[in-house]
């Protein structure tokens, strides 16, 4: 089981004093939230890509690869990659490169990006989201998997003999997660390939999630990567927390309040009900976050959102601090109780480099004992 | 079987001429049922009563328990009386609100009943040049008649003729009941994770 963080790079005004850091102080917080990450023990931090105020983050493996140099466990990944706009063959170099440079610490979430004038700005139409995230993503797997590749689609130029450089470090592409908040069609398209799935958990309520979470187990189940407690399921959730639970109430309240995508909607009270959203004791978040196991079966990743809404730089490192220290240790313990031995840890790139030498040698013993098959 | 029918009252105050009239065509639509020998049940959508709820999902683009709950009895209905008090020349906002977060698929031929109140006769096409565009939009089927109550019908009897309350209620009611009669909307299972028909996962080429 991994944990780590997600951000959206959001440069938001504090509503307690009325500041707003420059786009160089963000940029800069990212990178020592980046390796905060790593200090207190987290797994994962992962980057989304936006590319319109009052985000920053507009090239997330420049940034990534920043905190590589200066990380040594944490594995750098995004959230989300836009693979309906960025050309595929961009971001198979582009996370190859990463990927060689982070000595295999890095995966990708794939997500089609909702703001609609991205999609003209770069040259698409957002009611082809779908179409291009399918299509996109085809190539892309492609890229990482064959040396040569000749390729026709509706979306970008043919390619005719094109090598997509650097090859995968160890010929092994990233691990690729796709991300969705309601498409079928993306659940389904993780199911096809294996590949892992991530519900971002954070806006609506878990019901809805399980059903979409269940639906990619039973696919990946008939796709037959394994069976459906096998899938590879990592979920978004976002706490914020203090000693004393009504002291974490008060001091998130006017962030909340203030938000961007929920401020000046629905109360925090009714927000936290109705959402993975937890405000208050770490022992709350443990408890929250613990069960939700029960409701999506043992899943590999867990991504909080800490450091979003204008909360100052100061305020996310400690609460990295709480949440490295006092609770993620506990759900660590707690997640691994009756974990059943066949369910997978979450993917890093020795396990999947492990994987692949795994099936290489099950597929050699068979060609060796198949009577009267040539092996290759 | 027995039919259902949701009723969308976005009248404001307490007591409401909107509810008040939402409430006579309901009357008159499971009188029609009835004398037709079918059974009816009804859900009314007070909208005043989700009315946070509604700005919320405009909001954070999720319905919370309740409003879902409200959604779903109007989209799995066999007919809808929508009823909305007319101001500044349409549909009220909270009205447009709750339709707004509506899947736009969700009303696909619905058999729907329109209505509105007014404080005077002058607003009356509003019926028909914003309430009926805006259901026709969505794919429902909006009975001929619609039926506008301005303060004044409420002080006639149906000496009034053709063009009475009573008889403009009663025409729109019988429209309304011979299509919730056909209706099999209500027993309908929908599938939220079905694929459009063609979808390949890895697209158009290498499909095969």
């Amino acid at each position: 089981m991994q944990f780590g963080i997600f951000t959206v790079s959001d440069v938001t005004t504090d509503p307690t004093n009325n500041t707003t850091p420059t786009e160089h102080e963000r940029i800069k917080a990212l990178v020592a939230i980046g390796k905060k990450a790593e200090e207190v023990g987290l797994d994962v931090f992962a980057l989304g890509e936006h590319h319109n105020p009052p985000f920053v983050s507009s090239s997330p493996t420049t940034t990534l690869a920043y905190i590589a140099a200066q990380t040594e466990k944490l594995i750098l990944s995004t959230s989300t990659t836009l693979i309906t706009t960025n050309d595929p063959v961009k971001i198979a170099e582009d996370f190859a490169m990463l990927q060689h440079l982070a000595d295999g610490r890095v995966d990708v979430m794939m997500g089609r990006g909702n703001t609609g004038p991205v999609y003209p700005w770069f040259g698409k139409d957002i009611r082809e989201g779908i179409p291009l995230a399918i299509e996109n993503y085809a190539l892309l797997h492609r890229l990482w998997r064959e040396d040569y590749v000749d390729w026709q689609g509706k979306f970008r130029a043919p390619l005719q003999g094109f090598q997509s450089t650097p090859r995968p470090l160890d010929d092994v592409p990233p691990f690729v997660w796709h991300g969705s908040i309601r498409s079928p069609e993306i659940a389904e398209q993780a199911a096809y390939y294996g590949d892992g799935f991530f519900a971002n958990n954070i806006f609506w309520p878990k019901e809805h999630y399980m059903q979409l979470i269940a639906y990619y187990r039973q696919r990946f189940e008939h796709y037959g990567h394994g069976s459906a407690d096998q899938a590879i399921v990592g979920l978004g959730g976002q706490a914020f927390m203090a000693k004393n639970s009504q002291d974490a109430v008060k001091q998130f309240r006017p962030y909340f309040d203030n938000a961007p995508v929920y401020g000046h909607g629905p109360t925090m009270e009714d927000f936290t009900e109705q959402t993975p959203l937890t405000v208050g004791s770490p022992q709350q978040v443990i408890d929250r976050y613990a069960a939700m196991r029960d409701y999506y079966g043992d899943y590999q990743r867990q991504l909080f959102l800490m450091d979003h809404a204008g909360l100052p730089l100061k305020t996310v490192l400690e609460q990295l601090d709480i949440l490295g220290e006092e609770v993620v240790p506990v759900l660590r313990k707690e997640f691994a109780k009756n974990r059943p031995a066949h369910v997978p840890d979450g993917p890093t790139h020795a396990n999947l480099v492990a994987q692949r030498d795994a099936a290489a040698l099950v597929k050699a013993a068979d060609d060796a004992t198949a009577p009267g098959v040539l092996t290759k | 079987m027995t039919r259902r029918i949701a009723v969308i009252s976005a009248g404001l105050s307490q007591p409401s001429s909107t509810r008040l009239l939402a409430d006579r065509l309901t009357q008159a639509v499971q009188q029609s049922l009835a004398d037709s020998g079918e059974d009816v049940t009804v859900d009314i959508i007070e909208l005043r009563e989700i009315a946070q709820d509604v700005t919320s999902n405009l909001i954070t683009g999720f319905a919370n328990p309740k409003l879902a709950a409200a959604i779903e009895k109007v989209t799995t209905a066999d007919g809808v009386i929508a009823v909305t008090p007319i101001f500044t020349t349409s549909y009220s906002g909270l009205f447009k609100s709750f339709i707004d977060i509506l899947d736009p698929q969700s009303l696909t031929d619905m058999p729907v009943l329109i209505a509105a109140t007014g404080g005077t006769e002058r607003h009356s096409l509003a019926l028909d040049y914003a309430m009926r565009p805006l259901f026709s939009y969505l794919h429902a089927v909006v009975v001929p008649t619609a039926v506008y109550a301005a303060s004044s019908d409420w002080g006639h009897g149906a000496d009034a003729g053709s063009s009475s309350l009573p008889d403009r209620i009663g025409r729109a009611a019988n429209e309304l009941a011979a299509l919730v009669m056909t209706s099999t909307r209500s027993t309908r299972v929908i599938d939220p994770f079905a694929l459009p028909a063609g979808f390949s996962p890895v697209g158009g080429y290498g499909a095969q």
